[in-house]
This record gives C-alpha cells, structure tokens and sequence, in this order.
C-alpha cells in the first residue's frame, strides 16, 4: 500500500512539474510581446522596461523559468501588476468561498444523481428510466452560463427567493451551486445507471433475492455498494470540469472566488495572476484526483495488487 | 440554416433604436435587442460563428491528435513515455480554464479562440487513438507492412488510423458540442468574437443586463444551442450504436 501512495504521489509530483511548466510557457507560447499586450500599445517605452525587468522577461528564458519554479516551492507566485498585492496573499483570500462552492455544487450533484440513477437503473427500459435519461441527457447539454442567467430571472427576479448575486449568507449559494452541479449530476446519474446494471447481474445478487432479501436491501447493501468504485472515480475525473466551471459561474453570480479572480485579471490584463490561478486550480484538481486514487486503493485491493503487476 | 445565412439578406447588426427590446411580434419573430437588432437574424449569424468555430476546432483539434496519439503509441519507447507525460499534464488542467486562460491572454477574435480550443482540445483525441493503436500495432497485417519495408507514415495512415477512425468518428461528434458550447462560454466571457459580430453566448451576456424587461434576450439563444449540443449528442450516441464502438 505505501508503495502505492508513493508512485502516484511521484507521478503527481511530474504532473505538477509539467503543469507549472505549461503555465510558464502560457506567456511565452503567445505570439507578441507579452508586456505589449499588458501595457498597451500606447505605453512609454520607460514604463515596458520598467515592467519587464520587474517581471524578470529580460532574463534568458531558462533563468526565468528556474526562478519561477523555485518562487512555486515556496508558494511565491510574485506580486499582481494590477494591485500591487502578494498573488498567494490574494489566492488565499479566495480559497474559502471557491471550496463553498465546489463542496456544495459536489452535494448538490451526488443528491440528484444517486436517486436519479437508482431509479433508472431499477425500472430500466419504463418511462422512469426514460424521463431519468432525458433529464440527465438535458444536464449535459444546458450550458452554465444560460442555466444561472436563467436561475436568476425566475429565483431571484420573479420570486425573490435568492439573492441575485454576492456572497451574503446560505442562501446565496443556492444558486450558483445548482449551476455548477448540474452537469456534474446528469453525468454521474448515467454512470450511476450503467454500473448499477452492470452489477445486478452478477451472482451475488441472485444470491442474495433468492435468499430473501428485500429489494431495499439487495439494492442499497450490495448493489450499490459493488457500484461505488467507479462512481467515486468518475467524481473526483469530474472535479476537473467542475473547477474549470466554476470560472463562469462565479462570473455570472459575483462569487468571490478563485474564478472571478481569473476573470477579473484577465479583463485588467494581470498575467501573473492568471497564471497563479490556472496553476493553484489545475493543483488542487491533481491532488483529489491522487486522494481519490489512494482511497480507490485502500478500499479495493485488486487496484494496488493489479497497478503492482503492471508496474 | 447556418450556412446559407449569409446569404439571405439578414440584417443581424443594423441598429434600429426605435424598436428596442421589443418582444416577439410579427415583423421580428424573436423581437428585438437593446440596439433594436433582430434577435433571429443574430441567432442565425450566431449559428454560423458557432458552427465555423466547432468545425475548425475539431478538425485540427481531430488531425493533430489522431496522429500524435497513433505516432505515440507505434513508435514506443521514449517518444511514447514523453507524449504520455503531455498528455497527462494536459489533462491535469481543467480544460475550459486553460482555454479561458489561453483566450485571455492571446486578447479576443474568432482565430484566438479556435486556437485556445484546440490547444485543449487534441488530447483527448491523442488519448483516444493512442490507446486504440497500442491495442491493434501487433495485428498481423501491421506486421506484414513492417516487414515490407513500408515506411512508418505509410503505416499510421494506411493500416492504423483507418482501424480507429470508428472511435474517433463518435469521439469528434461529442467533440462538436462539447466546442459548441466552450465557444459559447468564451463569448459570454467577452473573450470571444467582438461587437457587432454576433454569437450566442454574448448575445446571452448582452440579455443578462435586461433580464427584467426582456427575457426573450437571454432565453432564446441558450434555447437554440442547447438544441444544437442537444442533437448533436443524440447523433453521437446514434453513431456509437451504429458503429459498434464500446462506451469507455
């Protein structure tokens, strides 16, 4: 098991390595100067110099990248152009209201999708399963920026349930939250249907209705149960999408998290700040996906003995 | 409809003040916008950015990584355990956040976007075809055209990448919706195309601001594209039935 932990730790390790990278090089790979496109073109020649040697682009590319990867171990992302602020000062603000936002998207998407998938999967082929579908075939396919528009005109504007946008008390996270997690939960809702089906077939559950069990039992003891794994991987795979989400619908309700950050940098051209942000989600995005990986190994042991063979 | 909207001598940017906001009625089917535009005629240039833009990105998006991925996988050996560590990087970074950190950063235009998307978007093809090629390279007849000397090109092309197409195929269709509506999230974040040009989701943004007054702005161009992500996923599943190819 520790050898477990310790590869997928290392190759999360490499994958980080190549993230910062990658966020490196987003400056770099844009055709232009990227000081030109921060400044405008109407910039004194002083000033570009001025801003290019203090974020180090006059140094050889190599230089830069080592000094920036050697700012990431300490956690020093550099200071915003825009604001003059400490950029993990400004990411450690955010934190709290973009983990708010993904947990409770999270609870909001495991909440429809269990039942949804549960009953599709037990009524297959009746028009349970039909509706279940067509409801989970609508999630994908409605986009988060019409759906929190949309939330908003009729919760908000019509009914006066929610507030529009902000961060003020629980109720403001009604909202955005079923935003964020409906795709989440229309995806999960299908592989919740297809791994349970999978599963009612196998012997043990013929096993257990010939012995007498109630449906409730067979269903939620040992279905389920046995369905769990992948449902627990495709959650954290589906994390990604959620994070990078969450950029746009933070936007649309003013949440005060990592992605409006984002946005806002984009829009006052602060380049650092982007790359700290696309860095720090792409990070945390890794890190449950490893979490996810260990408590997958920990619960099923035919993953680490399979992943050790293979190795 | 998209395509032949240019020519139908719509008016999707000529201003008409006096008609502002005015919902559905006979002259305008889909009423107007806060500049007095036809909101139809917008959908249907919107249509056109949408689709041009879906086209674009899953053709280089499909091209590029096809071949990567299938290159990868024949080769082996080192190249192959380096385009695996790109892959794995790419896929390490929520998609839609690298394009709208891409897009940002480029500035926005229609070309800026196409190319922020399919920066994203190759990977999954490169994953998809790499697997399958790794699965089909020791066949017997991939054997046979080693041994005739064909060259590596020759073999990718001819014996390889006509065996995956199928997936790939059902991969690219899902990809369309999938481009369809990045495209439309990066316009509703104004990184996409610009004023006067029109595409669904800024037109979107643009009702975001007259929500009260008028729910016609923001309701029918996400109605026409989730009709559009809709069919298209249902094509995708249709084909995967037809073409036989088992859901990963």
């Amino acid at each position: 098991m520790l050898n477990y932990i310790l590869t997928r730790l290392i190759s999360a390790a490499l994958v980080i390595l190549g993230v910062s990278c990658l966020v490196f090089l987003l400056i770099h790979l844009v055709p232009g100067d990227p000081i030109e496109l921060m400044l405008g073109e109407s910039a004194r020649p002083a000033d570009r110099e001025a801003l290019r040697h203090a974020l180090g682009l006059d140094l050889p590319v190599l230089t830069q990248l080592n000094n920036y990867l050697s700012g990431l171990v300490q956690f020093d992302f550099g200071t915003s152009i825009h604001t003059k602020q400490s950029i993990s000062e400004l990411i450690f603000q955010r934190i709290p209201a973009s983990a708010q936002l993904a947990l409770s998207s999270l609870l909001i998407a495991i909440l429809i999708a269990f039942p949804l998938g549960i009953i599709a999967a037990i009524n297959k082929g009746t028009i349970w399963d039909q509706m279940a579908m067509g409801f989970s075939l609508f999630g994908v396919s409605i986009p988060n920026f019409w759906m929190g528009p949309l939330l908003i005109m009729i919760f908000s504007l019509w009914l006066g349930w929610f507030p529009v946008s902000g961060k003020e008390g629980v109720s403001s996270i009604v909202l955005p939250a079923i935003t964020l997690g409906t795709a989440m939960a229309a995806i999960l809702a299908r592989m919740i249907r297809s791994t349970l089906l999978e599963v009612l077939h196998e012997d043990y559950i013929r096993t257990a209705i010939a012995k007498g069990l109630s449906r409730r039992q067979v269903i939620l003891n040992h279905a389920l149960r046995n369905a769990l794994l992948p449902i627990i991987t495709l959650i954290g795979l589906q994390l990604g999408t959620l994070l990078g989400g969450a950029v746009i619908t933070e936007k649309i309700f003013s949440w005060p998290g990592l992605g409006q950050l984002t946005i806002e940098s984009i829009q006052s051209r602060d380049y650092p700040v982007v790359q700290a942000c696309v860095l720090f989600i792409s990070l945390s995005y890794v890190m449950v996906n490893v979490i996810t990986d260990i408590v997958y190994a920990a619960i099923d042991p035919r993953v680490r003995l399979s992943d050790n063979n293979s190795a | 409809m998209a395509i032949f909207g240019s020519f139908m001598g719509l008016n999707p940017d000529v201003i008409q003040l006096p008609k502002i906001l005015q919902g559905p009625d006979m002259a305008n089917w889909l009423g107007t916008d806060d500049l007095g535009r036809p909101i139809l005629d917008r959908l249907i240039m919107g249509a056109k950015t949408s689709l041009l833009v879906a086209l674009w990105v899953t053709c280089l998006s499909l091209v590029v990584g096809t071949f990567l991925g299938a290159a990868s996988a024949y080769f082996g050996g080192w190249i192959d355990f380096i385009m695996v560590r790109i892959i794995d990087v790419f896929l390490a970074v929520p998609g839609i956040l690298l394009a709208i950190a891409f897009a940002g950063i480029m500035g926005p235009g229609i070309e800026n976007v196409v190319i922020a998307l399919s920066i994203v978007g190759w990977v999954g093809y490169a994953r998809l075809s790499r697997a399958q090629v790794l699965a089909l390279k020791h066949r017997d007849h991939v054997q046979a055209a080693i041994a005739l000397g064909s060259s590596s090109f020759v073999i990718i092309r001819r014996h390889l990448i006509p065996l995956i197409s199928a997936p790939l195929i059902v991969e690219a269709t899902f990809g369309i919706a999938a481009v369809v509506l990045a495209e439309a999230g990066l316009s509703f974040l104004g990184l996409g195309v610009q004023p006067p040009e029109a595409s669904w989701g800024s037109m979107i943004r643009d009702g975001t601001a007259y929500m009260l007054v008028a729910p016609h702005m923001v309701i029918t161009p996400g109605i026409a594209m989730i009709l559009v992500v809709l069919s298209v996923n249902l094509l995708g599943d249709r084909l995967r039935d037809k073409l036989d190819v088992r859901t990963r």
